[in-house]
């Protein structure tokens, strides 16, 4: 079984198709919507998890950009910028997924993509607005 | 007959720096050497232990000279990239604070603010040496006949910038907890109902003022590390509260000794001071701090010997108590707790999370000890120490 989060970007002009559903059926992909937003000119995005077999994942993945919507993995919205992070840690308590943790012995913040949800917590929480999402 | 089996005197310790023979050590380091030695043995060996703290510090500033103009103006009213820098102090001096928040900024009226730019950014960017836009207004003088002046400047087009603090390295410092029914927003982070998350902002077993609970060491003079540079201990901080209650090792169990700290601005650096928001509360400023403690006899080793085990402080409700004004502790922690990632009150488990840096702090007394160790840094030897009981 492989399973990975992704971010899949609308445009207006096929928000009203019911991509998901070909998508989620023809590939038989589980599929978990972390979050999901229609703006006001009626583009999109949306964070689904999905669980699969590989081969159904990567060819779903094609059939999504085919029909032209732009997909990344979730890890490539979310980062911490570690110019700017202090390692105060206070997001730690924060991240639901264990996605921001402190390295023993070191006490320094590390963040693994991979394990991030995009719930947005940590930037609200930053006092040094480390954390930054790029969902819009 | 000698009250201490071991008498070092500051001169003492700053001839041994000088000729780099002096040993220093951090104060994490120290706890394995007393544990291994014992006192009178750690403090024959040892002759500084440094400390650390990184963490947000409000009541910090800056007073800036901003130079005087062409014509001259007598800036009664200062901006600095939009926030406004109290001017009531002479022609062309000012003084930012950390917690000026930027001129405009929506403020709470869209609840929690976000509270994106503020004095202690302003800091951050002229440390960094940014182009900061500077405003002036003045009513007009005969001597001082300009009303207004903008321009461009970054801190070397200032003629005097120093980090004036009125109050920092609090000794020890609240735990806060929020036990209302919603999520609270407050200088302490955001605090979730139900005591979901525990927030604490001292640095523990690294923190200056817990290596030395008494201020034997420390006062008016004591050079220390302020924000990447050589700055002082000016006078006891505001609040200093020696009174305290404290453990029976004399560690105080909450809030008491502060210190007023001095340094050149223009010698600090981005990664020692770093503006910080709180969503819903407001700015402020993180401050790396780190003090030198001269091991002068075994009571020394002893104190700068302490460990997060032997820290607690207490728990206050920040949901209803603390507003009030009526704030009774709702329990007492360890910081070896605090550090664990979860604390018990009630039977309850509590996810808790700092809000300063111990990486940071850590770092900061690591540098304070190879400045010692190479000669570049001489203890201070107070002219007068802290108020103390």
């Amino acid at each position: 079984m492989y399973s990975k989060k992704i971010v899949i970007r609308y445009t207006p002009d096929i928000v009203q198709q019911p991509i998901i559903y070909q998508f989620t059926k023809k590939y038989d992909l589980v599929f978990n919507i972390l979050k999901a937003r229609i703006f006001p000119r009626r583009e999109g995005v949306i964070v689904l998890e999905l669980t699969g077999l590989k081969e159904n994942f990567d060819k779903g993945i094609r059939f999504l950009k085919e029909m032209g919507l732009h997909v990344e993995p979730l890890a490539k919205s979310v980062s911490q910028n570690t110019e700017k992070c202090v390692h105060c840690g206070a997001c730690t308590a924060f991240c639901p997924t264990g996605a921001l943790s402190f390295e023993k012995p070191s006490q320094k913040v590390l963040f693994d993509a991979e394990k991030c949800n995009g719930c947005e917590l940590c930037v609200s929480c930053c006092p040094v607005r480390a954390m930054e999402i790029n969902l819009l | 007959m000698k009250k201490f089996k071991v008498e070092k005197t500051f001169r003492e310790i700053n001839e041994k720096i000088k000729k780099g023979r002096a040993v220093v050590v951090t104060a994490e380091e120290m706890i394995d050497v007393v544990e291994k030695h014992g006192t009178v043995e750690a403090a024959r060996k040892i002759d500084v232990v440094t400390t650390g703290t990184f963490s947000a510090m409000c009541s910090s500033g800056a007073f800036l000279n901003l130079g005087h103009t062409s014509p001259r103006i007598r800036a009664s009213k200062v901006w600095l990239n939009d926030v406004p820098a109290y001017g009531g102090i002479a022609a062309v001096d000012c003084y930012i604070g950390a917690t000026e928040v930027v001129e405009g900024d929506p403020l709470n009226s869209v609840y929690p603010g976000e509270f994106n730019y503020g004095g202690g950014h302003v800091i951050e960017d002229l440390v960094s040496g940014n182009v900061v836009k500077l405003r002036m207004e003045g009513y007009g003088t005969d001597c001082y006949p300009a009303r207004k002046q903008e321009k461009n400047i970054n801190i070397n087009d200032l003629r005097d910038a120093f980090l004036f603090n009125p109050r920092n390295a609090y000794q020890n410092y609240s735990c806060a907890v929020n036990l209302s029914d919603t999520t609270i927003y407050t200088y302490m982070g955001m605090l979730r109902p139900r005591m979901a998350n525990a927030t604490y902002c001292t640095s523990g077993q690294l923190s200056p003022l817990f290596n030395d609970p008494y201020y034997r060491t420390i006062g008016v003079g004591t050079r220390i590390f302020l924000g990447g540079a050589q700055g002082f201990v000016a006078w006891p901080g505001t609040q200093h509260n020696p009174g305290a209650s404290r453990t029976a090792k004399g560690v105080p169990r909450h809030g008491a000794g502060t210190l007023a700290v001095v340094g050149n601005l223009k010698e600090m650096s981005p990664q020692w001071l770093a503006g910080a928001s709180m969503l819903g509360y407001g700015v402020s400023l993180y401050v790396g701090i780190g003090i030198p403690i001269p091991i002068l006899n075994e009571e020394m080793a002893m104190f700068t010997a302490v460990k997060d085990e032997d820290i607690f402080t207490e728990v206050y409700d920040y949901g209803m108590d603390y507003p009030k004004g009526a704030a009774k502790a709702i329990a007492e922690v360890s910081y070896k707790d605090l550090r664990s990632g979860t604390i018990v009150i009630d039977g309850k488990n509590i996810v808790t999370a700092p809000l300063s840096s111990y990486y940071k702090a850590r770092q900061i007394a690591n540098l304070l000890k190879e400045w010692i160790e190479g000669g570049k840094f001489l203890l201070g030897e107070p002219q007068q120490t802290l108020p103390s009981v």
